[in-house]
């Protein structure tokens, strides 16, 4: 077992340690100056000088990254399960979801902004419009493709519209409706990047902004790790509690083990 | 392993008595001697090309505890029959009446069993099987009890938890064959359970199923291609033509019962056999 966990970790831990050796080895032979490319070890020391500050943006954008995704998410399932049953409405609706959709959010943010203020609700709006997207798509795609063969089944037994969505489309559609949250859980992260570039005093992405402007590289990719790290950690979350919800996949399972 | 099986089946009969008693228990409300009564059913799809006639003028009767085969070419609207007789369609004309009522287009009169198992994949077997108890609203732990006894019954004992992909095809179709079975509906119609499964499977399902039925006396109908799997099954066959399907004959399966897997080589199955190929010829 142990075995195969390194079948499987083991390439990509390689690959990367050797990219961040030709880094290194590449920043000190051409000697580049530490404003243009940092080296992984500089980047290391200054994590370590500040990382006092940094948790503090960290945890601001964590907050507003979560409640904007948790916001996000509900809507979007909410709304998925709402237009599921009623084709009409779905269908007059599934192609402005989609048209909501190509508005920038970086377009979205100066008018959010001049309507709701500068406070926090701008950016958890512009953060919940991103993530909505992705899981009401995939959420209907999942209840929509239900077997055909287990709806006439309950159907023929005389299943009530909500026994049909309760018992077989709802459970159907978890591994769509899981996709979806894995997509805005990656946009969530970046959103609130963005969001934070605007009108704000902390998180990470202001912190970014500020160090840009002193030609601090070195702190800059400190804030793009973290990032990096955030939106791992957010998809892991999902993942864990995937797996459990999602239990009877047989092959998944098996390579998991 | 069958013979196994089998010993089992004659050791848990005192039990069996009990289980059947119940569901005799829960349709005590069906009076009428047809379980199922087809009165000149038309029915038509609209195709590229107009519309298309599938069902023309079927009348057929099932008298309860009579198990009935369907066999016809395939796309000759069997399936159609039964989203008919299931509710989830309305004919053009004529009536459906399941235990002397008339049902026409409604649903939650009968027991399906579909072509694949379409066992809920997140359901564990024993909550697979009760699906038909638990939508009529009875509680699940009362039930989940009841199957258990079931599942012991019908050789898949130990798989009360698994889930449907640990099982065989033919263990599946069992497990769906239940679920049907222990609904609280007295009609069953079966949509050519056994035609996804291989050969041996297959033979080995007929014998259980045939084993089963025996016991406990359904009435049923059986859609099915092969004319050996309907002349060992069933107690009547409704040769149906080709689309638009009508009625071209109906037989009566004289062999006894108990049957057994032998009665193939019966000179008397053989001919019977070969008038019905003539018939769908």
């Amino acid at each position: 077992m142990l075995r195969r966990k390194f079948v499987q970790v083991g390439p990509p831990l390689v690959a990367v340690l050797l990219l961040l050796i030709v880094w290194q080895v590449t920043v000190s032979v051409f000697d580049i100056e530490k404003w243009m490319l940092p080296s992984p070890y500089d980047i290391v020391q200054e994590a370590k000088a500040s990382w006092k500050t940094l948790l503090g943006h960290t945890w601001a954008t964590l907050k507003l990254t979560l409640v904007g995704f948790g916001i996000g998410s509900a809507v979007g399932l909410l709304v998925a399960m709402v237009l599921h049953p009623v084709p009409i409405v779905r269908r007059a609706v599934y192609p402005l979801i989609i048209i909501s959709q190509n508005v920038p959010t970086i377009a979205l943010l100066p008018l959010l902004m001049i309507w709701f203020g500068f406070g926090l609700l701008p950016k958890i709006i512009v953060i919940a419009l991103v993530c909505f997207f992705p899981i009401t798509i995939a959420t209907m795609d999942g209840l929509s493709r239900t077997d055909r063969m287990m709806v006439d089944y309950m159907r023929m037994a005389g299943a009530s519209r909500m026994q049909l969505f309760w018992k077989l489309e709802l459970p159907h559609a978890l591994p769509s409706m899981f996709s979806g949250l894995k997509i805005a859980a990656a946009y969530s992260v970046m959103s609130a990047l963005v969001a934070e570039w605007i009108g704000t005093d902390k998180g990470i992405g202001h912190y970014m902004l500020l160090q840009q402007a002193a030609y601090r590289t070195d702190r800059m990719f400190v804030a793009i790790v973290i990032v990096v790290l955030l939106g791992v950690m957010l998809f892991q979350v999902i993942q864990f509690i995937e797996r459990r919800l999602i239990h009877w996949h047989g092959q998944r399972s098996t390579d998991e083990e | 392993m069958q013979h196994v099986e089998n010993a089992k089946f004659k050791q848990d009969n005192q039990q069996d008595v009990k289980l059947q008693q119940h569901v005799q228990q829960r349709d005590a409300d069906v009076d009428s001697p047809l379980a199922l009564h087809i009165d000149m059913v038309d029915m038509s799809f609209k195709g590229t090309k107009g519309r298309v006639q599938v069902l023309d003028g079927i009348s057929l009767s099932v008298r309860k505890g009579e198990f009935v085969s369907l066999l016809g070419p395939s796309g000759s609207g069997k399936s159609t029959l039964f989203h008919l007789i299931g509710g989830l369609l309305k004919p053009e004309a004529g009536d459906i009446a399941i235990h002397g009522k008339s049902v026409v287009g409604e649903t939650g009169h009968v027991s399906y069993m579909p072509q694949q198992a379409a066992l809920f994949p997140w359901r564990t077997i024993e909550d697979n099987v009760i699906l038909g108890q638990e939508i009529a609203g009875r509680g699940k732990r009362e039930l989940r009890a009841e199957a258990r006894e079931w599942l012991r019954n019908v050789g898949l004992e130990g798989y009360e938890r698994a889930y449907p992909h640990m099982l065989s095809g033919g263990m599946q179709q069992r497990a769906a064959f239940l679920r049907a079975l222990l609904s609280p509906h007295e009609l069953m119609l079966l949509d050519e359970p056994f035609s996804a499964l291989d050969a041996l499977t297959r033979s080995d399902m007929q014998r259980w199923l045939v084993e089963l039925w025996e016991r406990h006396r359904r009435s049923v109908l059986f859609i099915t291609h092969s004319i050996e799997e309907a002349l060992l099954l069933s107690d009547a066959i409704y040769v149906l033509s080709a689309r638009p399907a009508s009625v071209l004959q109906r037989i009566d399966v004289p062999f006894e019962r108990p049957r057994r897997e032998e009665l193939q080589n019966d000179p008397k199955f053989l001919r019977m056999k070969q008038d019905i190929q003539a018939l769908l010829r």
